[in-house]
This record gives C-alpha cells, structure tokens and sequence, in this order.
C-alpha cells in the first residue's frame, strides 16, 4: 500500500510540469514610490511638482491632433481618453488579436497609429510616444494592475520568468537576486526596490528626463555588464509581462 | 515651449497667493557629451519675467545650475482681476511664453 | 530617516574634519570673490536668510530649495533680489530671482543641480541696499554637471 501510494506520488512529480511551481510574488508587496525618500515621495503626489506630468500634458494635446494620412486623432475613435483609456494600462502587455503577439502599451499605440492614422509609428524614448503612453497609463492611476496569464500568454510569461531568474552579464546576477532576495537593502545611495513596472513611464532624477520601462531595463541590464537589448524587443516585452504578473493588485502610479 | 502654470483662479484684494510654473526643458549644461563623442551645446532658460496686469512682479536670471525641466513658485499680492504673463527665453533665442486669468474679489 | 542622516552627517564631519580644515580655507577665499561678484564688495550680515533643502541630496541632477527671508515686505521695507551660490559647481552663480514690494513674501522654491557636496549660499538684497546670507550644507553623492553624463 505505502509503496504504491509513493510510486504514484513519485510518477506525478515526474511527468508534471516543472513550472507547476509558481514563482513567489513579495510580500508585503511594496510599489517603488515606498523605497523613494520623502522628498521624492512628495514630488510624485504633487502633481505641479512632478515633472513627469509634462509628458502628460503634451500626450493630453497629441490624443487630440490628426496623425498621418488619415487625418484623424487619437480622440476621433476614443474620444475622451479619461474615459475611453481608463483601466486600460491595467491589464497591459496584451495579445494584440490584429498580429497575435504580446504588445506593450507603447506598441498597442503604434499598432493603432500605422493601421487605424496611417501614421509612422514612434520610436521607443522618443518624446512623443513617452507622452501619449504616459498620457493613458495616467488614466488608469490608481486602478490595480490586472494582467490575466491564459493559455494565449502563457508561453510569453514563461519566457518572461525565466528572463527574470536567469544570470546575466559580467557580474551574473540576474533581476531575481536584487528585487527579489534583496529588496529593501542599500545599493550605493539608494534602497533596491521591488522591480515593479507600475509609475512608469517615469522621470527619473538621473536621466532628467521621461523614460520608459524599457529604459529601465537597459539601465540595469547595463548595471550588471550584461547586453543591453534595443527598447521594444520583444524579451523586455514578455518581461514586462512577467512584471506585470508580479505586481498585480499594486495600483498604476503613471507618471512615477 | 511646453510649460504648466498653477495661479489660483479667484482671490481676495490684498490676499498673498502662490504662483508656480513648471517648464519642460533640458536646461543643457554645455558638460554633457553625445553618443558619438561630441559636446551638446550649453541651453538653459536664462531669463524668465512674470508680468502681473502688466507690472514685472517676479522676474529670474537662471544658469545651468538649475535642474532639468525647470519649476519656480514665487509669491505676489493679489491687487485687480486680471492676467498673470509670463514669459521667458532659452540661450538659443527660443522664447515661451504662458497666461493665466485671476479674478480679485474685494 | 532623520536618524541616518544625522548618523551620515556625524560621520562625515568627523572623517572629514582635517579636510574639511584646510578646504575651508580655500573655500573662504574663493567664496569672498564669489560674493564680491554680487555684491560689489559691500558688507555682508548672516541672518535672515534660511535655505530649506534636504541635508543629503536624493541626486545632484535636481536639489529642492526653498529661500525665505525674514522681511515685511512693505512699499518700504522690501526684499530687492536673491542669489543663489554653489561654489562647487563649474558655474557657481546659480540663479537670481527679482522680488520686489509686490511679492507679499519674500519665498522663492526651485530645483537645483548641484556639482558636488559642498554648502549652498543664498545673498539676499533688501531695499536699504543691505545684503544679508544663509547657507545650508547638501551632501551630493550623485553628483550633477561634471559627470560627462
């Protein structure tokens, strides 16, 4: 009896998926903003002093003008994107039914530009598309980030994961050893945060400018000596899926 | 230029209200270089005037030592209804200029 | 966490005592010059100017300031203009705002870079022609300007 019992039990743990484990989210799970000083702090919930709001005051006039040969707007389908936008960050990176791949935010506004204006899309950092993608993700402050892993995604999440806890670079650490075993403790002068991708696109003191998540990436990919992939490849896509994953129920901060 | 101003719509004669201006712009020191090696030339706002009804009430002489995307809050007495101006130039000759309405009760 | 900056702060101060001796010295020299660009040369009285800034600066790229002066802002009695001074930075005249009797309040808030840790100078000229200072000691470990970043 015992031994059919643990030959059974052996035989399953053999044949299920190895993923059948999933990674550990943290708890408590803290945003980037608790990790940030006051004075910090104080200049992301003011909205005049934070300057990432720039950004969302040029989106807000870029989602109404005419864009590429079709003449129209964003608002000419979304209208009032306070309404029309909300939630919508939330639940991004998405499958984008039109290519039947994972999108970021950022390449959901591209997509829209060159089939719906007829538009060029924008590229990654520039100042446009860190507007309008700062501009929607701002309409969804406040809600919790809601990402659905299903059978569409899951292999993006996997590949996502394992990007997260495979080591990287010269210095072989990977995302998993700072934000995930040290976060909370000090890496010169400042305390290593979650990871989480919910303020962004953000301005960062450093850059003195609006970045996106993406730039983030490459800063730490650079950090510890490893290959900085362009913005918009699709690894940091499904990574930030994985991200997402991970921070659900941590509410969009946008702009951080 | 983009700029974001804060002037309190409505205040009472005599009444001192806070201004602020957010401005987007690199304020370029002239220290940082591009990818390729080469100096990126040295552009701040170095002048900017805030005009209350006309009257120069605050007025900002600025270098490269102040931050990127540069903010200013200053004060003034609120005297008649009227128009907050403010206007401003970079070193490359590039001006802005931004406006705000204020309605003085009393 | 005032705690750990006090700590910091203690710390530093005691490291850097010998150094901080001999460039004080330095500093005084080159910090009258400085001031004599504003003033011209005419006398300086500590007081009433009080600079609000964090005592360990978050990044050099963007300090908050706050300059008050003590003054009744009257038709009469007045606060001419602030100057800001990072003696540190490659351009140590950092800005200068122009009030007036028009201001109500003599307060002035903006951000600043600042090159390295070093004591931040505020001059402030009141409508008698008298020019009085406050300074504020910022502790920079990612420092602005010369990075070459």
């Amino acid at each position: 009896m015992h031994l059919r019992l643990s030959a059974v039990l052996f035989f399953f743990f053999l044949v299920s998926p190895v993923s059948a484990a999933e990674p550990k989210r943290p708890s408590p799970l803290k945003s980037g903003a608790e990790f940030a000083s006051a004075d910090i702090r104080a200049m992301q919930t003011d909205d005049f002093a934070n300057p990432g709001m720039l950004w969302v005051a040029r989106g807000e006039t870029l989602w109404r003008e005419a864009a590429g040969n079709s003449g129209k707007s964003c608002a000419s389908c979304h209208r009032d994107a306070r309404d029309s936008m909300k939630g919508v960050a939330a639940r991004y990176p998405a499958i984008d039914p039109g290519a039947a791949r994972l999108v970021s935010l950022e390449g959901r506004i591209n997509t829209c530009r060159s089939r719906q204006q007829q538009a060029e899309p924008l590229q990654y950092e520039s100042e446009e598309l860190l507007a309008l993608s700062a501009y929607v993700a701002h309409q969804s402050r406040g809600m919790p980030l809601k990402v659905v892993i299903d059978m569409q995604n899951r292999r993006n999440f996997e590949r996502g994961r394992d990007f997260y806890y495979r080591r990287l670079g010269q210095m072989n650490l990977s995302c998993a050893q700072c934000h995930e075993r040290n976060w909370g403790r000090r890496l010169l002068n400042e305390t290593i945060s979650q990871g989480h991708g919910n303020a962004y696109p953000i301005y960062r003191l450093k850059w003195q400018n609006m970045g996106s998540l993406h730039r983030r990436f490459r800063s730490c990919l650079h950090g510890v000596r490893a290959e900085m992939l362009p913005a918009g490849n699709p690894d940091y896509i499904d990574l930030e899926l994985f991200l997402a994953w991970r921070a659900q129920g941590l509410p969009i901060e946008t702009p951080g | 230029m983009l700029a974001r101003v804060l002037v309190p719509r409505e205040a009472r004669r005599g009444e001192v209200i806070q201004i602020r201006i957010s401005i987007r712009h690199p304020m370029e020191t002239g220290f940082r270089y591009d990818n390729s090696g080469r100096v990126i030339p040295k552009n701040v706002i170095n002048s900017l005037v805030c005009r209350y009804n006309g009257v120069a009430i605050f007025s900002a002489e600025m270098g490269s030592g102040i931050a990127a995307n540069p903010q200013l809050q200053f004060y003034t007495v609120a005297q008649a209804s009227g128009e907050f101006v403010f206007e401003w130039v970079d070193d490359a000759g590039q001006r802005g200029a931004e406006r705000a309405v204020i309605t003085v009760t009393g | 966490m005032p705690t750990r900056r006090r700590f910091l702060a203690t710390l530093t101060a005691i490291a850097g005592a010998p150094l901080v001796a001999r460039a004080a010295l330095a500093q005084t020299d080159g910090r009258e010059s400085l001031i004599r660009q504003v003033t011209g040369g005419a006398p300086v009285t500590a007081g009433r100017v009080k600079l609000d800034t964090p005592t360990l600066a978050d990044n050099g790229h963007s300090v908050p300031l706050r300059v008050i002066v003590e003054s009744p802002m009257t038709a009469t009695d007045y606060v001419r203009s602030v100057t800001l001074l990072a003696e540190r930075n490659p351009r140590p005249i950092v800005a200068t705002f122009s009030l007036g009797p028009r201001a109500g309040r003599a307060e002035v808030f903006t951000r600043i870079r600042l090159a390295d840790t070093q004591e931040v100078l505020a001059l402030a000229q009141l409508s008698d022609g008298s020019y009085w200072s406050g300074t504020a000691k910022v502790i920079v470990t990612e420092l602005a300007c010369l990075d070459g970043s």
